[in-house]
Parts: structure tokens; sequence; C-alpha cells
């Protein structure tokens, strides 16, 4: 039956994307679970994969328990298709499930990713796995999982507020950068996983299914299409992403997207590019039009 | 396969693969049998058996011989493989008293009934460099076996099946010093690899976590109380090596039990200081319990003695506190997770370039403008 279903993937001693029927069947169930209470994590058993707690396992097994057979995987790593991580997962998957991979934003059914989401905006049927190495916002204000379980389910986030409070009075601002904090749905505080706040305003309203798995952490949750997700801010402190003013990607030309800051070797001169690879190959192509 | 999209990167990761190989050949000297390892590197296959959550020497002694013997990484890749089989069934609680006692000491008492029994330890070795090892070879292999061989079995000493090695803490049972559990837990034990731990912890997701965990991490916790952190003066009762039977329910014959092996485990029972749940109420001595697969005695003891810290009801120092104990002694999470900083982190690390200079520009500011 199986070996029917997947035709291209090579012949491989393991079942279709490697984790067996009753994992998956669990964290389909975790994933439904999450997506009925917005930003709420839900503990699953997190089965060890040939790749290393840390890398991605996570979101592995929540893009292993989604899959099927027709679905087109995208995988990405700081926004790049040919990071090395990234490749390593994507043969992962391939060699286990055969599926067609592409680079292409728009053609990807599944995206997997690491640290970014797509500058082009995801539409209704695509989803969104993040791989997320801390899934717990409020962590570094609360050490033990006891109490921050507590703290979700009472919506007490004052000491949040206040270690936000303080950044401001110590340092003019908020000081966390990646993995800006953001409500979901007016109740649950949650980590977006360490994507630049620039990308935190794509997941307010967003057409597509966002879903994120924490492997090493256990924890599984999502935002379902057309969510309310608000960063963390107060009203005289508004929330504001990374500036690029006046810079531009050397490749593309793209003003309107997240850059990496690269150095030149010989001349030490700094220029930047986009982080968005794929999205930087789809303003080249169409750049005549 | 031509629709796979790829770019820069995948010969990189290609050349690193072969490259391990090579170097693991490069010397020219035989290649390692799988077999060698089992017999000859007894105490790191059980070590990765036991950190790796699977009972097979045979793929124990495959990892490590992968992984050129590091045991986090041969952990890792029995853990992986393990994440594939399907649980056939579970098998019925080991009855401990079945074992067949390669080694069982106490350092409670002097003379404990089955006597102690020293068996295979390092103990007692002065560590000098053995260097007659060195041009061992097949004649000095033989010498050594026949020696043995005929003085019966070697392995146990004498023959010790019939001899009743009744446990050290049913003695002190029987004079009331420790409580007796009333019947066996009821409460269905825990899995914690099909649900994730919650805390606090049920007794068996514990020991099922310390029985996982890396034996230098369950050690530093363990020792962190022993030391100086933490008051639990722990007294071993009874240390033992040995193997015992597994079985399950016969698939498909009621009331009867299938023998499907059996499996070499260290056990450890420790006695620590006494106490009370109540100030007005009888104390008796408190008990700590480690196991794991193989012979491994440092772990053994650490996991009893971390049974006992995180009986806690207040935890008062780091190896009291359950999650702070239980979340940081898996090695496959922990050195998964630092080897991760590896990866490349461009987009965090850009978006604290950014807050940064956002925030040297401010304090800049700031301070011009109280100059003015």
């Amino acid at each position: 039956m199986i070996e029917e279903l997947i035709p291209k993937a090579e012949k491989f001693n393991y079942n279709f994307a490697f984790i067996d029927e009753g994992a998956k069947k669990e964290i389909r169930r975790k994933l439904l679970k999450a997506i009925a209470i917005p930003g709420h994590q839900v503990p699953f058993a997190s089965r060890e994969l040939p790749i290393a707690r840390g890398w991605g396992t996570g979101g592995l097994q929540v893009t292993m328990a989604v899959i099927g057979p027709e679905d087109t995987l995208k995988i990405i790593d700081q926004g790049c298709d040919g990071s090395v991580n990234a490749i390593n997962l994507r043969k992962l998957m391939v060699k286990t499930t055969g599926v067609k991979t592409t680079f292409d934003t728009t053609q990807a059914t599944v995206i997997q990713t690491r640290h970014r989401i797509p500058e082009i905006p995801l539409k209704e049927g695509q989803v969104l796995v993040f791989q997320v190495p801390l899934p717990e916002p409020l962590r570094h204000v609360e050490p033990s999982e006891v109490e921050t379980r507590r703290m979700h389910a009472e919506s007490d986030y004052g000491l949040m507020w206040v270690t936000l409070y303080e950044d401001i009075a110590n340092w003019g601002s908020i000081s966390i950068g990646a993995g800006y904090p953001c409500k979901v749905n007016g109740h649950y505080i949650m980590s977006p996983s360490p994507i630049p706040k620039w990308d935190n305003y794509k997941l307010n309203q967003a057409e597509c299914l966002y879903l994120f798995g924490a492997g090493r952490e256990k924890r599984i949750y999502a935002i379902p299409p057309y969510t309310d997700v608000e960063p963390l801010q107060f009203e005289d402190k508004p929330f504001s992403v990374e500036r690029f003013d006046g810079l531009y990607c050397i490749r593309c030309g793209a003003t309107d997207s997240f850059l990496d800051e690269i150095y030149d070797e010989e001349t030490g001169e700094k220029y930047h590019v986009c982080s968005d690879t794929g999205y930087c190959d789809w303003r080249m192509e169409n750049k005549d039009e | 396969m031509g629709y796979v999209a790829v770019q820069g990167g995948v010969t990189a990761i290609e050349n690193s693969e072969q490259l391990a190989d090579y170097i693991r050949l490069k010397g020219k000297s035989a290649p390692i049998r799988i077999r060698q390892i089992q017999d000859q590197l007894r105490l790191l296959v059980d070590r990765v058996m036991g950190e790796g959550g699977l009972y097979s020497p045979l793929h124990a002694a495959l990892a490590i011989k992968q992984s050129e013997g590091d045991p986090l990484e041969a952990s890792f890749y029995i853990r992986a493989y393990r994440s594939t089989l399907c649980r056939v069934c579970d098998t019925y609680p080991l009855e401990m008293e079945e074992m067949r006692v390669v080694r069982r000491i106490s350092s409670a008492f002097k003379d404990i009934p089955g006597g102690q029994i020293l068996g295979y330890t390092s103990d007692y070795r002065q560590r000098m460099l053995d260097f007659s090892l060195m041009d061992e070879d097949e004649s000095k292999m033989e010498e050594i076996l026949e020696k043995y061989d005929a003085d019966g079995s070697a392995e146990a000493g004498e023959d010790l099946s019939g001899v009743n090695f009744k446990k050290v803490v049913e003695i002190l049972r029987e004079q009331d010093l420790v409580r007796l559990v009333e019947g066996k837990e009821t409460e269905p034990a825990a899995d914690i690899t099909k649900e994730s731990i919650n805390f606090p912890a049920h007794r068996s997701a514990r020991l099922q976590t310390m029985a996982r965990s890396e034996t230098g991490g369950i050690l530093a916790m363990a020792y962190s109380s022993m030391r100086g952190y933490g008051s639990i003066h722990p007294t071993i009762a009874e240390l033992r090596v040995g193997f015992v039977p597994a079985t399950i329910p016969h698939p498909y014959r009621k009331n009867e039990n299938y023998h499907i092996g059996s499996i070499q485990v260290t056990e450890t029972e420790i006695v620590a200081k006494f106490g009370a749940d109540h100030a007005d109420e009888k104390p008796y001595f408190t008990l700590g319990y480690g196991i794991c697969f193989g012979s491994n005695e440092v772990k053994s003891i650490s996991m009893a003695v971390l049974d006992r810290t995180m009986k806690a009801t207040e935890a008062k120092s780091p190896a009291e506190d359950q999650e702070f104990v239980l979340m940081h002694i898996d090695g496959i999470e922990s050195s998964g997770f630092c080897a991760h900083f590896k990866l490349p982190h461009y987009i965090t690390f850009q978006s604290d370039l950014s807050n940064l200079r956002k925030t040297q520009e401010h304090k800049e500011q700031t301070k011009t403008g109280k100059e003015r």
C-alpha cells in the first residue's frame, strides 16, 4: 500500500516520512488541538529522528505528520534554500517520501522554515512549519515549566510586561531582537520562533496555516488562518521592526526585503543581499516584466 | 531526481560524509569487527544501550563503530533507530529477585544473607597502564581462557544458582526501619517515549528519564547533591549486577507467559537520612532506587541518589528540583542543542546588530542631550 503511494521514494526500509503511523497519529491529534487553541503549547511525545535535537526535529516531525505523496515541499534555513542544514533536511524528506521539492514559495504546499517567513505572502492552502528551539516565551522571565504553564492558563503576564518596561527604562527600547513575543487571539503570549521582528506582522490575519514544532522541548502550537496576532507593545512605545533605511539588495535591488549584511573578502566593504533567496530569485526572473 | 531542488552545499555534505570513512580507515589497520566491539568494549556497549534506550548489544556495537567510539553520537544512532521500531507489547515488571547475580555488594552491612559477591569490578584495581596489553595476541588469549575454563564458571566465581539473595532493603523493612509500600504501584507506568513529561512528574517518568540519561550528566547532578548542594547522605544498601529474565504475555494463549530472554542490569538501592511527613510522626529511613542497562555502576548509584533527592516536597537545592534535573540530563537532547549553535544564526544576529546600533544611538543622544 505504502509502496504504491511512494513510487518515487528510494527503496528504503522505513515507513513513509520515517516516523511510524502511531507517532504521526499522535502528532496530528496534537496539531488539531493546537489549531483549536491558537498560541497554546501542546505537549507531544517527540520521537528521536536521525537529525540532532536542536536542528529542526520539531518542525520535521510536524512536516512528517502532515505531508502526503502529492505535496510539494520547500525547506529553508535563514530564508535560504541552499543552506547546508536545509539541504540535509530536504534530503531526508525526499529519501523517505519521494515528494517533489521546490525553491519557489508560490509552488510549495508545505514549507518548513528556520528563522524566517518568506517575503511573498502565503496563500490559503499553504502550510508554513516553523522549527522552534525554545517554545516558551516566558522562559527568560521564569525558568520553571510548572510556573509558566500556570501563567499562561491564567493570562498572568505581569512579569513579562514589567521586563519589557525595564528594558525601555534601561535602554530606551525593548532589547528583544529575533523571536519577539506576540499575543495570539487575545490570549496566549507566544514565541514566533527566532524570526526577525520584520516577519512578525506576517503572522497577523494570514491566509495560510502556521504550525510550530519544538522537538527537544516537546511542544506543538499553531496559528490558524485569519487569527489576530499582535506583537507585545506599549501605547506610547509601539513595536518597531529592523530598519534598512537606504539599503538595498546588491543582487536584485530590493528595498522591501529583510537584508543580510555581508562583508567583501578583499575590501572589507559592507553590502547587503536578500535573506529570502527564493524572493531574490523571483525578483531576478521577473525583472524585465 | 531532477525535480529535487538543489543549490550549493550538497556536495560539501556528501564529501564530508565520505571523509569520515576515509579518516576512520586511513591508518590501514584491520577494520574493527562488530563482534570485537561487543566483546572487548563491553562497558561502552552497555552505556550506549542505556543512553540509547534500546537493549541490543549488536546495534549498539554497530553504532559505536559508525561513530568512531563517541558515546553521545552512538547513543544518538540508537535512539533514532528506536524511533522506527514498532512497539509490540509491554513486558511484565521485571522480578528482580530472580536476577542471576554476577556481582552484589552492600555498604550498609558487613554480612548479608547470600553474602557479598565482589564479581567483576575495577574498584580495587591500581590504575596503572598495563603495557603487556600492547602486544596481546591469540596465544595469550588462549592461555587466559584455558585457565578460567578449567576453573568452571569464571564470571560468577562459583555456581550461585539456588542461592537466595534476599534484598537488603527487605531486612530493613522487616525491622520497621523503612516504610513498607503497600502492594505495588497501581497507577499505570508513564511512557516518556509516548508522552512528554509533565511536572510534577510521576515517579515512573522520573526513573525512565534517568535510566536513559547521559552517564556524565546524571553523575554531575548527583555529585552536586553528594558534595554540597543537598544533604541526603546516601548509604548503598545494595548494588547488584546481573541478568534478569524478561517475560511477556503469550500472544494468544491466555494466562501463559513467554520468556523472551534476559537483560543485564545494574540495580542500586540507597538508604538515606530518615524523615517523616509530619513532625509528630514516627520517622523512617528514606530510599532511592536506580537501575540501568548493562554494567554501569556510577550511573545506577547516581540515579538512586537523584531518585531520593527528587522526592523532596520543596526543592532546596538543584538536585531536588525535578525540572532542573530531568530536563538537563538527556545526552541526546543536550548534545544536539549544544551542536545546533554551529548552524547559521545570521538572522537572529542581524536582529541583535540592529538592536544594538539603535540602542547605542539612543544612549549617545541622551548623553549629548545631558551635556548640553
